[in-house]
Formats: C-alpha cells, structure tokens, sequence
C-alpha cells in the first residue's frame, strides 16, 4: 500500500451559521486506492466534498497535498492541484456530444479552428483505457446515453484532464443493476491506474464490491477510518447509524446535545486502524 | 475486494465503417425520435412553392425567383443574428428596430451628411454594435430578462427612428454603392464562377476531412454519402444559378436583367462565415452549451455573461446589416424601416428553419431555408393579391405552426431521449 497519503485533510471545521456541520474532520486519501466516504444523511458528506473542492472555505483545518501544505480556497486552486468532483448531477451538455462533453471548455484547437479529429482520439483513447466498450459512437449527443454511460462519460472526462483525485458523488444512485457493476468497474479502474478516489455511496454493496478504505462520517465527525478488509457490513452500518462500532472498539461518543463544542468529543484518531 | 462484475448492457462494439444504409437508418431513427432539423422548412418550402405555381404560374418566373432573393435578404440576415441569442434561450425582440436605427444612420451619414458608402456603412454597424452592448450587459450583468430589455428596445429604438429622422417622413439614400446590394446583378460568368468556387471549396473541405479521420482510424461516413453531399450542392447551386442567369427584362432592347442579385453572394459568405464560427471554433462550441446546460459550462470554466454579451452583439450587429440591406432595396429609409412585422418574420424564418426557442439547438442555415420560406410566403401572397387582413391572419398561423412544431419535436426528443 501507497505511503504518503495524496491528500490528507485535518482539523477541518465548518458552520453554517449557528449550525457547525463538520467538526474536527481528517481524512487522508491514497493514490491507487478507493476510499469510500460513507454516513448518513446529514453526516457532512457533501460538505466535506466542497470542502476539498473549494466551493466552500473552510473555518478551520489543514490540507497537506503530497506531503505539502497547501491552501484551498477556491475550485480553481482545487482544479490546478488535479482534484476533480464529478456530481450528481454531472455537469453535461445534452445537446453536445461526447466528445464536446469532455474536451468542454478545454477544446483543443488548430489555429482558430476547433481539431475534432485529435478530441476525438484522445477522448477514444480515454474511454478505452477505462474499459468502456458500450458506446456506439463518440459523436452521439448525451441526450441519447443511459445513466451509467452518461456517468461513463462524466467520469472519463475527469481522467482526460489527468485529474490525480477524483471524487465521486454517488455515482450509482440513479442506476440499474448492470449499469451500476459497469460504473464500479471503471471507478475501480481509475484507482488501478493509479489515481486516488474518494466514493461518496450510501449503497453498503458498492462500498465492500470496490472500496480499499472506508471512512465514515456521524453527526459532522469523522468517527473511523478503515481498511475495508477489517471491517463487516454490520460494522460500517453501526458506525453511520451509532457512529460507533463496539466490535471494532472504534467510534466517538455520540455527542447527544450536538452543541457543546466539537473538539472535546474527537478522542478517535481518525484514520488509526491503517 | 472483489470485481466481479455483471455482463455489460451491450450494445455494438468495434469501429466498423458504417455504410449508406446505416446512415439512412440513423437519419431516420433521429426523425422519428423528434430531431426534426430542417426537415419541415424543405416540406414546407415545397409545398408552399408547388401551392403558389398552381394558383399564379408566374411564381415560377426566372423574374419573379431573384424577386425572392431581394424580399428575403434582410429578413435572413437578421434572423442570422437572431439565431446567436436563440442558441442561448434569449430572445432579442427589438432585432426589427436596431435594423431600423441602423439604417437611419447609415441614410444620415451618406446621405444628410454626405459622407462615402463605406463611413456610413460602419457607422451603421457600430451603432448595431452599441445597441447589442447595451442589450447584451443589461441581460448578463443587471439580470433583466432579455424579453424585458428588448421588449423596451422595441419601443424606444422606434422612437429613436423618428428621432433620428427629426420627424420627418424619409431619408432618400442615392449612393449607387448601398444601391446596389439589392438592386444591382452580379454577371452571369461571374454567378458560375462563385458557385464554382463554392462547390469546390466544399468538396475540398469535406475530402480533407474524410481523408483526415480515415487516416486517423477513426469511424469515417462512406464516401458515396459525402460525394452526394457535393453533389446535391453542385445541384442547387447550379440551378440556381442557371434561372438566376436568364434574361430578366421584359424589353431587352431596352436594358438587359440577368444575374444573381449582388445580395446573395453577400448572404453567402456571411453563412460560410458564421457556419464555421458555430461549428469550428471554441466560441461556437460554448454557446451550444450554454444553450443546453449553463451550470455545466460555467463547472467548465467558461464565461457565460461575456458570451450572452457577445451574442447579442452579433445579433445586434447583423440586425444592421439587415438594415443596409433594407435600406439599399427600398433606395431610402422612412420610419417603418425595419419596423411592422420585419421582427416576426425574423424570428419566424430561424424558427421555421429549425432552431429551437428553448436553446441549445441552431444552425446558421435555418435562418436561409427559413429566410426562403418567409420570402415565398410574402411574395407568393403578394402575387395573390390578398387583403392585408388574410395575409397578417395567414402570416400568424404559419409562425404558429413552425412554434408548434419546435415545442412538439422537443417534447417527442425529450421522451425519446434524443435531441
């Protein structure tokens, strides 16, 4: 397993207001590597994610990138570091095709002309080494994919623009049986290619079918982060719904009032069992 | 972990050539799934057309065809700019007058002020310029609704018209030049020798690219499509061509009329122009994604006030070109320049042709086959000699129709999950 972690957050706290949705969070992300980012509703998985991707500053916190300290205070500061966040609602162009779609705002060009013949090997090239062979035609609109491919696509594009984090919001909450094995297949892939991958899933199959790490957020805290080869099903539904595994001798004391400040409730070292 | 994984939901895989049969199979598979094109403005030109011969056999005229030119001209250019701020999902309603302001300025400074063609001609587009910066910030920076800041265009730009005028009924414009856009031929050698160059240009351009993709091992169309492709082009043009060259004049002892009008090669090159704008360069490709997500192309890092501003610049700006045209057929321009139904027709003609007032969906050559179908209805009714009502009644009806059918077609895509 990798060593240095790619991105390592800590001490990372976060309100709205009166109400402080992330407390005290550290997450580290390795390259290669699948680490789902698992809790329930509320937990601050969202938040966490822009976060990381700079849509929202943070209150408080640390990001160390490669080992370096470094600050994020906006997505393009996220985007130069090559963290990519591909959402639910994907961010595609209906009446562009795929190619379109993924060169979007980063068009190659010769001269002042668009070079559609060199986008659409790169983006073939992409696709194929990520394993996708269900499409019919790289010049096909959008409009016309299903969702695991339009997701496909969305992801493909992220690791067009060598992207060395990708993050994914639930990527298969949309999709059907095969189409959910075939996203999972190239979620797996980019991490096999090295990337690192951070998948925000409420779906336990998914997480234990690909995930090498899984971290769990409860009530805004980060109460474990796992191997996913220690840990049970039951274990990691524990952890999200308790926010403390008995089994595993993991997890924070549920803070009952959710108002007393964050950081004398924190005695987990996140990330322990490594 | 495991990734053991279920068969895929398969569809064809490789990259095999796909033949004349799969491209009419996929046309008409696009058809049915509501991606309409251009489809009703070619029917409906036909029919509109085969209609207008039976009832007044003179339609079919050699004179009465380049008469179709001259009616339609300005209204396709506007409607040429029109599609810019449509492919967004904007609507600029004072198109109509800005040609109008445009065209008054152009008269004031050639004519009042005695100035040569070419000052009053960028005088006339910089005005166009103006007025599209205005619209333009206004939409993407203040947030008025673009029906709202053109709606006000409307009415204020007809009262600039008068302004402009002092009040006074018109501004006679006598510089051959601006005349002759409309009212001058190109000769008849000269006609072949453009469609010439144009068809060759195109074949060129459609050859390299084909040869470009083959040798790049990417999937290529079959050469029989793209060599009917030139042909059908060689076609048209040719004909045109041919008709547009026949003697005109009624008594050619006096004068002799034949050639295209000098408009349509002018319209010509603004559709190549603004054709590979659309579909070549970086610009073209962020309006269509502005007009089909604007979240997404704002996630991907494009300015989507600077582009709004941009288009409504260029619709502005051919909006005056329109205007000069208008300008140069009438030999003057009074305060209806641009004004009455010029608008309606505009956006009529991009709609009919097949660009979606919902954005995201246009082509540079919906404003010309719409542009044809707007000049057959005018001229076909005023060869028919009806009362205005009728003709404002029918005028309306056909609009509709060309709406209802963008709506339908939309909504038939959206269920079949192509567009």
């Amino acid at each position: 397993m990798s060593t240095t972690p790619l991105l390592e957050v800590s001490g990372i706290d976060k309100s709205f207001g009166p109400v402080q949705v992330l407390r005290d969070v550290a997450l580290s992300v390795y390259p290669g590597e699948v680490t789902a980012l698992v809790g329930d509703n509320g937990a601050g998985k969202s938040t966490l994610v822009k976060c990381i991707s700079g849509i929202h500053p943070t209150d408080a916190g640390e990001f160390l990138f490669e080992g370096r300290p470094v600050t994020i205070s906006s997505p393009r500061d996220a985007a130069a570091l090559g963290i990519d966040v591909v959402y639910q609602d994907l961010a595609l162009c209906d009446n562009l095709d795929i190619v379109q779609n993924m060169f979007l705002g980063r068009e190659k060009r010769r001269g002042i002309a668009l070079d559609e013949p060199t986008m659409e090997q790169m983006a073939a090239e992409t696709l194929a080494g990520l394993g996708v062979r269900n499409l019919k035609s790289l010049r096909q609109h959008i409009s016309s994919l299903s969702g695991g491919q339009r997701q496909t696509v969305a992801i493909a594009k992220a690791v067009l623009w060598n992207s060395r984090l990708v993050i994914l919001d639930e990527p298969t909450a949309a999709l059907g049986l095969a189409q959910t094995a075939q996203v999972l297949e190239i979620v797996r892939r980019l991490a096999d290619n090295g990337l690192a991958v951070v998948l925000i899933s409420h779906n336990m199959n998914d997480v234990f079918a690909i995930s090498d790490r899984i971290a769990a957020l409860y009530l805004g805290q980060m109460v474990a982060q796992v191997k996913t080869t220690d840990i049970t099903h039951s274990q990691v539904v524990e952890l999200i719904t308790t926010g403390r595994s008995r089994h595993l001798g993991l997890g924070a004391e549920p803070d009952a009032a959710g108002t007393r400040d964050g950081s004398e409730s924190a005695h987990l070292t996140p990330g322990a069992v490594r | 972990m495991t990734t053991t994984l279920l068969p895929r939901d398969g569809l064809t895989t490789g990259t095999r050539t796909p033949t004349v049969g799969d491209h009419v199979r996929d046309y008409l598979a696009r058809v049915r799934g509501g991606d309409l094109g251009s489809l009703p403005a070619v029917l409906g030109l036909t029919v509109l057309c085969l209609a207008f011969a039976t009832v007044r056999p003179v339609f079919f005229s050699a004179a009465n065809f380049a008469n179709l030119f001259t009616q339609g001209a300005a209204v396709t250019v506007i409607a040429m700019g029109l599609i810019f701020v449509l492919l967004l999902g904007e609507i600029d309603l004072s198109a109509g007058f800005a040609s109008g302001v445009c065209a008054t300025v152009l008269a004031n400074v050639v004519s009042v002020l005695g100035y040569p063609w070419y000052v009053a001609v960028l005088a006339a587009i910089a005005t166009g310029v103006l007025i599209g910066l205005t619209i333009g910030v206004l939409v993407a920076k203040v947030g008025i609704p673009s029906f709202l800041v053109s709606l006000a265009g409307f009415l204020a730009f007809q009262g600039i018209v008068l302004l402009l005028m002092k009040e006074g009924t018109n501004i006679s414009i006598d510089d051959k030049v601006i005349i002759a856009i409309e009212n001058n031929f190109v000769p008849p050698a000269i006609g072949w020798l453009l469609a010439a160059v144009a068809v060759t240009g195109y074949g060129v351009v459609q050859f390299l690219r084909h040869r470009n993709r083959a040798s790049r091992g990417l999937v290529t169309e079959p050469v029989a499509v793209v060599a009917a492709r030139v042909a059908g082009l060689a076609l048209l043009l040719g004909s045109a061509v041919h008709v547009l060259n026949q003697e005109r004049s009624i008594n050619t002892a006096i004068s002799s009329t034949r050639g295209m009008p000098i408009v349509v090669p002018l319209i010509g090159a603004l559709l190549v122009f603004w054709t590979f704008v659309l579909n070549r360069t970086a610009y073209g490709r962020h309006l269509y994604a502005v007009g089909g997500n604007a979240e997404a192309a704002r996630r991907a890092g494009i300015n989507v006030d600077r582009l709004k501003i941009s288009a409504f610049v260029i619709c502005s700006s051919m909006a005056a070109i329109g205007g000069i045209i208008a300008a140069s057929k009438d030999r003057s321009v009074d305060p209806n320049t641009g004004g009455s139904n010029v608008l309606l027709y505009a956006v009529g003609a991009a709609v009919i042709g097949g660009t979606s007032l919902f954005g995201g969906k246009g082509r540079m050559i919906h404003a010309v086959l719409g542009g044809a179908v707007v000049a057959v209805i005018i001229n076909g009714m005023g060869l028919l000699d009806l009362s205005s009502g009728l003709k404002y009644t029918s005028t309306g009806l056909v609009l509709l129709l060309a709406a209802g059918v963008d709506a339908l077609s939309r909504r038939r895509s959206v269920t079949t999950g192509t567009r």
